[in-house]
């Protein structure tokens, strides 16, 4: 974390300089008063010029690069990191060639990292301030999302031709969300979990 | 290289990352990295039933395929 001390006539002075130094604006550092200064006798005896600490705050979107270019970097893995920060989530996307080593088998890799990344991002901040990391490349979320919801479409189908239920393999809970949510307003079908975390799966049942 | 990758990872989770020790053991088709972190650190590397644990090793194992090793995560 970048931290600078400056001086100025006023307290307030001495935070714009600093502001000016760092190149950024006052929410997205913490400010330290150091000396409060005095302005002396007729601005000249006993004057005292204030002094404040200026630390640039870390942002998720900095602290999610330097981790996530590290470990890359370590993987010889080359790629850009894009990053977008909308208030509770973080978006980031990986383009580069060969990102299906990145995403491994059905996402484990993928959501492994991301994961990781959410930790380190939210490591050091507040209750209620929890930041949701998403990670993707090459649209994988998008693409498994449309994937599961085939499958489920499909399930749907079997479960009532054969009027038996069909339990699904174990998905993390969003991918689960997923299934749920394309059968909710299935006529013929209802679908619940079973088993525990993280071996949890969804089960697909005729609706009687 | 695998090495690094997970010190790099581990350093980034815990509050004392001075602390994180590293060693790589070599072996002809697979590598060991056992990795050792301050006692107050290990719930971060670990995690609730592991899961961070599996997190790390599923991205080194991923790193590892590229060089054909096998390659194994001890948390000691």
């Amino acid at each position: 974390m970048k931290t600078i001390e400056v001086m100025g006539k006023s307290i307030e002075e001495a935070i714009e300089n600093g502001l000016k130094e760092l190149g950024t604006t006052r929410d997205k550092v913490e400010i330290e008063v150091i000396e409060q200064g005095s302005k002396g006798i007729f601005g000249r005896f006993g004057f005292k010029p204030a002094k404040v600490k200026i630390q640039l705050k870390d942002d998720y979107e900095s602290i999610a690069r330097n981790f996530l270019r590290e470990v890359l970097d370590k993987m010889k893995i080359k790629c850009e990191i894009h990053i977008k920060d909308e208030d509770d989530t973080l978006k980031v996307n990986l383009v580069g060639p060969r990102m299906g080593i990145l995403i491994g088998y059905r996402g484990e890799t993928l959501d492994s990292l991301q994961y990781l990344l959410s930790l380190v991002v939210n490591k050091n901040n507040k209750e209620n301030e929890y930041k949701k990391v998403i990670l993707d490349t090459e649209n994988y979320r998008k693409k498994r999302e449309e994937t599961l919801i085939r499958l489920a479409d499909r399930l749907a189908y079997k479960v009532k031709r054969y009027n038996k239920s069909i339990t699904l393999e174990p998905m993390n809970p969003y991918e689960r969300r997923i299934i749920h949510a394309a059968l909710q307003n299935n006529p013929n079908v209802k679908t619940h979990s079973e088993g525990e975390e993280p071996f949890r799966k969804v089960v697909v049942e005729p609706r009687i | 290289m695998m090495q690094e990758l997970v010190s790099a990872i581990a350093k980034a989770l815990v509050d004392n990352p001075e602390a994180v020790q590293v060693k790589e053991i070599s072996g002809e088709q697979s590598v060991i990295i056992e990795l050792k972190v301050a006692p107050e650190d290990m719930g971060k590397v670990i995690g609730r039933q592991g899961r961070i644990a599996k997190a790390i090793r599923t991205v080194v194992k991923a790193a590892a395929t590229k060089e054909n090793k096998r390659v194994v995560v001890e948390i000691i």
